[in-house]
């Protein structure tokens, strides 16, 4: 079984956001709430690099074990997903996700909150796969089609790199050895307790 | 004219250009040949040991998304996870078997003269108010916040994954907004007994004596003895630490990061157990542990002989304030102003 991971390597992000649009129009985010964002560090300084970051899908997520109600799950494909149905908007997922993956549509409004919105892998969640229900919730299931996520698929330098965790980490390894450097996988060590090295 | 100072100043231009090559030419071809292009790039390892978060710019109007990584999430999970659990399993659990062990070996404190049937007000109507408001709240709250420590492990199991959620988001709901009254108490609670709670001298004799509660002793004690003053300044601080934790956690990112609010949740999970464990106390002494005291915040009124032996000081000072012609069921004002 596939173990999916997302993998960006910031030494070839140009910082042109097209994975963030990507992913709002592929799922109908709504306002308000960005699954994905592009960061750069050290802007317009030498040495400047951009990061993709969207929920990382951690190994042993710290997310789905702070849970007060078990809304998460973790898919055979190590895909976290979780359940609005379940979700009572507590924000302690948001405490705990090293990424600032989770998000909700009520922020302040006297700590309701809403039902919990965070990247899904393109996985959907727990209705059944390709649903309204499921798409309204969680947007579009790309990964039950065979696809993988559209951020990632139409990255146009190919910077964010999606799929099985050991073949991303090769096409990463082996883009290092062939142009001699690579700032690592961003993430990596704090999601999966591992580094890409070279 | 324009296009003669231009050519001039390309010629000029250029021919510098040629000296300058010239010049140069045996440092340059001693120079790499590649650039190194990550010779000043940032490293993600150098900056989480540096500022334990990795943050920079983004172009979406979300400036909290533009901090990518913070591992201390993982700290805070072990804690809300594994410790916090520990501390209000023992606290909770610790005082209530010493109330039950208590309970067991002293049984209900008697009134030892026996009840004389006068009574003497105790606490006023506003008073108890004050008192059965913030009470009410604190149970609430105390159950709703216990749910989310001790639900998942203890109560999930027993019901549907649905029904736990529709339990919770109520319980949520309730331990939101109950917070205001329960926060306007304190505050009222500071304000109304702050006069008959400041620590004096007779309170060091009560816990000297133990508060009389091995054997048959009654340490003197005005309104309110040395553990009720105990009581009223867990209620006063421990409340306020409560509220002001507990409102840093309800508005995300007003003044907080999330540095802060995890530091707030462990403060108010962990103020919260203690808080509870003090309470469980202060339960069981008004009402199984010692007899006549329910009377005090139920009707408002205690037996004679019960302010005789337990508030000796303060039943003085009533009948001394008391004018002769007035009997000692209807003191003239509030007692301990």
């Amino acid at each position: 079984m596939a173990r999916m991971k997302f993998l960006c390597d910031a030494d070839r992000c140009i910082e042109c956001n097209a994975c963030v649009t990507a992913c709002k129009n592929e799922h109908e985010v709504p306002w308000g709430i960005n699954r994905r964002r592009v960061v750069t560090i050290n802007d317009g300084k030498p040495g400047e690099r951009s990061v993709s970051m969207a929920c990382m899908h951690c190994t042993d997520a710290p997310c789905q074990a702070v849970c007060p109600v078990n809304a998460f799950y973790t898919t055979a494909d190590g895909v976290v997903l979780h359940s609005k149905d379940i979700c009572i908007g507590c924000g302690y997922c948001f405490y705990a996700c090293p990424f600032g993956a989770p998000q909700y549509p009520r922020v302040g409004n006297f700590g309701s909150r809403g039902k919990m919105d965070k990247c899904t892998y393109c996985a959907g969640g727990p209705e059944p796969d390709g649903s309204m229900a499921e798409f309204e919730k969680y947007g579009a299931n790309r990964l039950a089609e065979g696809k993988l996520p559209l951020c990632a698929e139409m990255c146009s330098t190919k910077s964010l790199l999606a799929g099985d965790g050991e073949i991303i980490a090769q096409i990463y390894k082996e883009r290092v050895a062939k142009r001699g450097y690579g700032s690592g996988a961003w993430g990596w060590k704090t999601a999966y307790r591992e580094t890409v090295t070279s | 004219m324009t296009a003669l100072v231009a050519n001039l100043r390309q010629a000029f231009a250029a021919l510098a250009l040629v000296a300058l090559t010239m010049s140069l030419y045996p440092v340059a071809a001693q120079q790499p040949k590649s650039v190194d292009p990550t010779a000043s790039a940032v490293s993600e390892q150098q900056l989480l040991q540096q500022f334990k978060t990795i943050q920079g710019r983004g172009s979406i109007p979300d400036v909290k998304s533009y901090t990518i990584e913070q591992p201390a999430g993982r700290d805070w999970r072990h804690f809300h996870e594994v410790t916090l659990r520990w501390i209000g399993a023992i606290a909770i659990l610790g005082i209530l078997a010493v109330l039950v062990i208590f309970y067991l070996l002293r049984g209900m404190m008697r009134i030892e003269s026996g009840r004389s049937g006068q009574t003497i007000l105790r606490f006023n109507a506003a008073e108890r108010f004050v008192h059965w408001m913030t009470a009410t709240c604190f149970i609430i709250l105390a159950l709703s916040g216990l749910n989310i420590t001790f639900g998942k492990p203890l109560l999930l199991p027993l019901m549907s994954p649905e029904t736990f959620t529709a339990w919770s988001e109520w319980a949520k709901y309730a331990h939101n907004y109950l917070s205001f009254p329960f926060t306007l108490g304190v505050i009222l609670i500071f304000f109304t007994w702050i006069a008959g709670n400041i620590p004096n001298r007779v309170d060091v004799e009560w816990f000297r004596r133990g508060g009389g509660m091995i054997g048959h002793d009654h340490p003197p004690a005005y309104r309110f003895n040395g553990g009720q003053k105990l009581i009223y300044w867990i209620v006063v601080l421990g409340g306020s630490a409560i509220a002001v934790s507990g409102y840093l956690l309800m508005f995300p990112f007003y003044g907080t990061d999330i540095q802060t609010m995890q530091n707030a949740e462990m403060a108010h999970g962990v103020i919260a157990m203690l808080f509870i464990a003090a309470m469980l106390g202060h339960i069981y002494i008004g009402t199984i542990g010692m007899e006549g005291a329910f009377e005090a915040m139920g009707e408002g009124t205690v037996d004679i002989n019960w302010a005789k032996e337990h508030h000796n000081l303060w039943l003085e000072q009533e009948g001394a304030r008391a004018s002769p012609d007035r009997s000692l069921q209807h003191p003239a004002t509030t007692p301990g102003e």
